[in-house]
């Protein structure tokens, strides 16, 4: 019965996605206010039903109902209840599912958040927010029923696969697809903005929370799938340039960089026409993220050709949205008129320049990820390219970012006094000189790239924080009056303080960690002992064990520190029964200043274990740095002007994204 | 309309072209393997207890197309295909080698005693060495091999209806048929 109601539920909801994708687009364009209202509760009405569709899918993986067939494919009656309900979206029609219930959420929270909009730009929004809702349900509907029965039904499932039965995995998902989602809300802002051809200030500060939301969420997903690979694949990468990554990656950069570009046209009327282009942009990388991931086209173009109706309908859908609007733009983006001028040296050039590199790199990858599918196309061969490419292209165009980061903060609006700005970071050049000191005493050796990467940190810490003290005269004044400032300063440029000392993180945490670590991969007996990066790990033993669905190899390490005894570690091996497959737990101490990383292979026979042993200075920095973005978009989000609506302008903006997105 | 205001629609318009194509024009079930149309690695397996004789190199250059079936005890999908071996087997169409692919012995002799063995041929292959050098990289897969020993097509996963009657039967029986 669950599975009926799931269905239905679909329907239902499609059927009023395509009421609000027309009627409120019809009634704002004839000022017809109950037409343009409908929009609101027809968004109240799709979130329902697809929240039911929802809940009884999850129902299904919870009673582990096997007579339908996505149940039966994915879960297993053995399984840890968590994996049970992480196991809806971890397949193919689950996440689609997912995917329009956060969608179906972004367009209620719009409805109910965004009330100090102008009518026809709320219906606009709501609409197109409805147009994207048909297209995903269509998809699910017509080609990716997750309600499809199977008769007769399975005595039991075949199971998750393993490498995704993990905590990790089990919330990357739908952060991410918080991120990729939530990029469509300022997907359909900017639509709206192009069919009412207006794009000014008080639009560029009704998009900016969802913006912001959207970017903190993809920035979460992406650590959190960056952490899984880092201690489930057991060979301690945390990136692979994998198409899959860079579908997330993608989407990512561009939000970069529609959050810097945003604050321009808010400040200063200017940069419309591209602020909108990377609106679409987003959002449409994030479409065929989610849609390249999910279809399989990138890696071996393998899914297409199980349902070849699938990849017909997702091509047509994207043509459908991103030509369309592109298209759209085309003949709108001409009439917009830019405001405010700027020179070279000016807040607004250092926020053109960061857009430049940062779509830059959002194009290399583009190139990077579909470049095997054009040479197959064009020539029939088949290659994949991999991270000697990524890093030739992306590196040389994230460390000048990096650098100019440090002081785009400096500089004023409309003309920037440069000499004055320098003088300003003499102060970093000297930490600059400091940290490099340390690390050449500390490694004795090192690449040159390695010393330049630790310059680059203790760079951009130093002037984030001068520029952070330079606002709450901190020293200047007395310290009352600089507590006093530092509590009035508004929450959006402590956002910026705290996220841009995030990326200074993550550049310190990929440095060290890359130029630093040290491993050994050697056959070990129970008693042997080891030294990695100054610690000896002792390797105890291993014992076979039985976990709830998968069998599993533990080897115990003890870990010695100047001879005393520091730490156990229980690294493991398993083999789940169902599907059948190995997966590795890597064993990780994790500490500021280094992560110990322990992984435990096969026997060898003779009564040794292949093992891998790794010490990872300062990796876990790079996570550190994305919850710090995180925090700092946080923050941002929480600043009085999106909450407050400013009574001096005559439009305000009320949205509080982080009530909606918490549900 | 300037052109600059265009450059995204004609960019995406390029994309969009060449993913149909790939769509509609590319084989999406050919296996990009490496090894295809190569000559088998060099390597020497001790058989499954009680199924010898083990498994060489030579073996598969018998003047003959042989098939080798990657299996292992543990893998529940090398039992959904397991009777189709068995068929080709009693056929006596072909020779079918197994390799068996990380398991312990004692299991494995134990699984073909009790699913009956189709291979004229076995080699335990402990430590996946030699299925890294065939690039396996899921069990099962099926390497049909030339009558030289050359690797000519591989199936990943199950052996299907559809993959023994348009890729493993033509092969076997020639062109002709």
């Amino acid at each position: 019965m669950t599975a009926e109601i799931g269905q239905f539920s679909l329907i239902l909801a499609l059927v009023i996605a395509i009421l609000q994708g027309t009627l409120p687009l019809i009634g704002a364009a004839r000022q017809n206010v109950p037409m343009m209202k409908f929009g609101e509760s027809a968004s109240f009405a799709q979130f329902l039903t697809v929240s039911l569709a929802f809940v009884a899918l999850t129902v299904a993986y919870v009673e582990s109902d096997f007579s339908i067939l996505n149940v039966a494919s994915n879960s297993h009656s053995l399984k840890p209840m968590l994996y049970k309900i992480s196991g809806v979206w971890g397949n193919h029609e689950g996440s689609l599912l997912l995917w329009v219930w956060i969608l179906a959420l972004f367009g209620f929270a719009v409805a109910a958040f965004g009330r100090n909009l102008p009518y026809s730009l709320k219906a606009r929004v709501l609409s197109i927010q409805g147009l994207i809702g048909v297209g995903f349900l269509l998809f699910v509907v017509f080609t990716s029923n997750p309600f499809e029965r199977i008769d007769p039904a399975p005595f039991d499932g075949r199971g998750l696969n393993p490498l995704l039965q993990d905590p990790g995995l089990a919330f990357h998902p739908p952060f991410l697809y918080l991120g990729y989602v939530g990029l469509s809300v300022t997907f359909s802002f900017a639509i709206a903005a192009l069919i009412e051809g207006k794009v000014d200030p008080a639009w560029a500060r009704w998009v900016r929370p969802w913006t912001l939301a959207a970017w903190s969420f993809l920035t979460l997903g992406i650590a959190l799938g960056s952490w899984w690979a880092y201690y489930e694949l057991g060979w301690g990468g945390w990136w692979f340039w994998d198409p899959v990554e860079n579908a997330s990656f993608m989407p990512w950069l561009a939000a970069t960089a529609l959050l810097h570009s945003a604050i321009v046209v808010e400040k200063r009327d200017a940069l419309k026409n591209w602020t909108i282009l990377l609106a679409i942009i987003a959002f449409s990388l994030s479409l065929l993220g989610t849609f390249l991931v999910r279809s399989g086209v990138l890696n071996s173009v393998h899914a297409f050709a199980s349902d070849p109706a699938r990849g017909v309908f997702v091509l047509a859908f994207l043509i459908f949205v991103i030509g369309g609007s592109l298209t759209l733009y085309s003949f709108r983006a001409p009439t917009m008129k830019g405001g405010g001028l700027f020179a070279p040296i000016s807040r607004e050039g250092a926020l053109v320049l960061n857009n430049l590199f940062l779509s830059s790199a959002a194009a290399t990858i583009l190139l990077g990820t579909l470049y095997p599918i054009f040479l197959d196309a064009l020539s029939g061969t088949k290659v994949s390219v991999g991270e000697p490419y990524f890093n030739a292209t992306f590196l040389p165009l994230a460390l000048p970012l990096v650098f100019a980061l440090a002081l785009g903060p400096f500089l004023s609006w409309k003309r920037a006094d440069l000499k004055g700005v320098l003088s300003r970071v003499k102060f970093s050049l000297a930490f600059v000189a400091f940290v490099l000191g340390i690390s050449w005493w500390l490694t004795d050796d090192g690449p040159f790239l390695a010393f330049f990467g630790m310059g680059l940190f203790a760079w951009l810490v130093a002037s984030t924080a001068i520029e952070w003290a330079g606002r709450i005269k901190l020293f200047r004044t007395s310290f009352k009056s600089s507590w006093n400032r530092m509590v009035n300063l508004p929450r959006s440029a402590h956002g910026m303080t705290i996220a841009h000392l995030g990326v200074a993180m993550i550049v310190l945490g990929i440095t060290a960690s890359e130029a630093w670590q040290s491993e050994k991969l050697e056959v070990m007996r129970p008693g042997e002992s080891s030294i990695v990066g100054g610690y000896e790990f002792r390797f105890d033993g291993a014992r076979e064990l039985k976990g709830p669905n998968y069998d599993f190899l533990q080897g115990s390490f003890t870990i010695f520190k100047d001879g005393a005894e520091f730490v156990t570690l229980y690294p493991e091996q398993r083999v789940y029964a169902s599907p059948p497959m190995e997966t590795t737990e890597a064993a990780i101490w994790p500490m500021m200043s280094a992560d110990l990383y322990v992984v435990i292979g096969e026997e060898d026979g003779k009564g040794g274990f292949a093992t891998r042993i790794y010490h990872k200075p300062f990796i876990s920095w790079i996570w550190a740095g994305a919850i710090a973005m995180f925090i700092g978009g946080g923050f941002s989000l929480s600043d009085r002007r999106f909450r407050i609506g400013a009574a001096k302008k005559k439009s305000s903006a009320s949205h509080t994204p982080e009530a909606a997105t918490g549900v | 309309m300037k052109i600059r205001f265009l450059a995204p629609l004609l960019t995406f318009s390029a994309i969009a072209v060449v993913m149909a194509y790939a769509l509609f024009y590319l084989d999406p079930s050919e296996i990009p393997s490496e090894l295809v149309n190569k000559p088998a690695p060099e390597f020497k397996l001790e058989p499954v207890p009680g199924h010898e004789p083990g498994l060489e190199t030579a073996n598969l250059k018998g003047g003959k197309i042989t098939l080798l079936n990657v299996f292992a005890s543990w893998c529940v999908a090398c039992l959904a295909e397991h009777p189709t071996l068995m068929e080709l087997k009693k056929s006596g169409n072909v020779e079918i080698y197994g390799l068996n692919y990380k398991d312990k012995p004692a299991a494995a002799a134990q699984w073909l005693a009790r699913n009956g063995d189709p291979y004229s041929r076995t080699g335990m292959d402990l430590k996946g060495r030699v299925g890294i050098d065939f690039g396996v990289y899921g069990v099962p897969e099926t390497f049909i091999m030339s009558a030289e020993g050359k690797i000519l097509d591989k199936i990943i996963g199950p052996i299907t209806e559809k993959d023994l009657n348009t890729r493993i039967l033509p092969l076997i029986n020639g062109p002709t048929s």
